[in-house]
């Protein structure tokens, strides 16, 4: 934990990876450097990739070897037993679609007109691990860089693509770096709010995971299922959906991963019961449920979906 | 014997938005848990408003595995910040037992 706070002092991102590894997605895509509204990455997808490489290392270790506390500094600091990060480490595979995912959200928002900027490597990680560790000093210093960045860059608005990056940023930023006050969407809510032209119907119905943060915390249950229906989806609902929706088991795995993995079976046992397809809206979630599901299931990410019906409409 | 720790004492009582004494014990919280975390918040939170610091630090591996999920808290009839009231935990044992500021 300790390595944690300093890779975040040091560097501002939780996970220490090599220059241009967090801005690739962007390539090609032609954002403008900053501007009042950027879209703010938060790292989150572009992490998952390491995320599922690490796990994966975990997982291969008799659990009694792994001490559950010292767990987390290899987990997150990458250095310890790996010197420098290496791109091998990287899951390819998870590589390639969480880039994707980004550069479809950009997609998204074009289509429903609207243009943002992007930080590239003045952008950090917002910070959301830490906090929810109980890292408070390194935290809050963390918050208050972030926060002068921004203001710095002359940015007005953020557009975020995760729950967990909206949620630090619009909850916890304005309590702990004084006078923040930007404006803070998901790109989630800024797409209900301007709609999706009506696609063709699918047959396919999507059974639609709700993450916890946007749920629970931000009160961001309609908009999702507003836009799914808006592409001709026919969303399906496991009883445990909206407020009372159930956790994937993300928030654990990097602490616990046979209990996380445990929540995330129950979690996709009773989605699987409603259809083969599962539509999740948090980068933690698509990982966690992917990794637990059937072969014959699927798990998308919102963005997906939704490029996938714009795409068929115009076939 | 429980031994009274002031700093457990002060950290939690510096901070407002901690209402662990709201908490009437009805379970609600534990039988929705995706965790299973029996312990939560009954009696960590007693312990806690005893100032029992052992007892807490003993707690640690709990303490940390919450997922901060809120699925407790939508359902609890005394309205316990239970999220909120972990991470002011975490933020304890993290300043004392792992000595990071
Ligand atoms: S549901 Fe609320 S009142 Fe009931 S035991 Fe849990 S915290 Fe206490
Ligand atoms: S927030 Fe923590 S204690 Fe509450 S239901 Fe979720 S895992 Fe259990």
């Amino acid at each position: 934990m300790a390595l944690l706070a300093q890779n975040l002092g040091l560097r501002g991102s939780v996970l220490p990876l090599p220059g241009g590894y967090l801005t690739s997605w962007a390539k090609g895509l032609l954002l403008p450097r900053g501007g009042e509204v950027v879209l703010y990455t938060g790292h989150m997808y572009q992490m998952l990739p390491v995320i599922k490489a690490m796990e994966d290392r975990a997982k291969a270790l008799p659990p009694e070897k792994r001490d559950q506390l010292a767990a987390i500094l290899r987990l997150v600091n990458p250095l310890v037993n790996v010197s420098g990060f290496s791109r091998f480490l990287a899951s390819p595979d998870w590589k390639e679609r969480s880039n994707r995912i980004l550069r479809n959200i950009v997609e998204l928002l074009r289509r429903a007109g609207v243009e943002c900027g992007y930080l590239y490597e003045a952008e950090k990680y917002a910070g959301a691990l830490a906090y929810d560790l109980g890292l408070d000093g390194p935290f809050e210093r963390h918050a208050r860089r972030v926060a002068r960045r921004l203001r710095r860059y002359g940015v007005k608005e953020l557009i975020t693509v995760d729950p967990h990056t909206t949620q630090i940023f619009r909850e916890v930023y304005p309590q702990v770096v004084p006078g923040f006050d930007l404006r803070v969407r998901s790109y989630v809510e800024v797409l209900a709010e301007r709609g999706l032209e009506a696609a063709l119907p699918w047959e396919e119905e999507f059974v639609f995971h709700d993450s916890c943060v946007y749920a629970r915390y931000l009160g961001l249950i309609e908009e999702p299922r507003r836009l799914l229906t808006q592409a001709g989806a026919q969303v399906a609902e496991p009883d445990f959906s909206r407020e009372v929706t159930h956790c994937c088991g993300g928030p654990v795995e990097s602490l616990f991963p046979e209990k996380a993995e445990e929540v995330a079976r129950r979690r996709m046992e009773q989605l699987a019961g409603l259809g083969r397809r599962v539509v999740c809206a948090c980068p933690i979630c698509l990982l966690n449920l992917s990794e637990v599901r059937d072969p014959r299931q699927e798990v998308f990410d919102l963005s997906e979906v939704l490029v996938a019906a714009l795409g068929q409409k115009e076939k | 014997m429980i031994r009274v720790d002031r700093k457990l004492l002060e950290e939690v009582a510096s901070d407002e938005a901690f209402n662990a004494q709201a908490c009437f014990n009805c379970g609600t919280c534990t039988a929705l848990c995706p965790m299973g975390l029996e312990w939560l918040p009954r009696e960590l939170f007693r312990y806690v408003l005893l100032g029992a610091a052992e007892k807490v630090s003993a707690l640690t591996e709990a303490v940390f595995s919450c997922l901060l999920c809120r699925m407790c808290e939508a359902q609890c009839p005394r309205g316990v910040r239970i999220t909120h009231n972990i991470r002011t935990l975490r933020g304890y044992l993290v300043k004392n037992e792992y000595r990071i500021r």
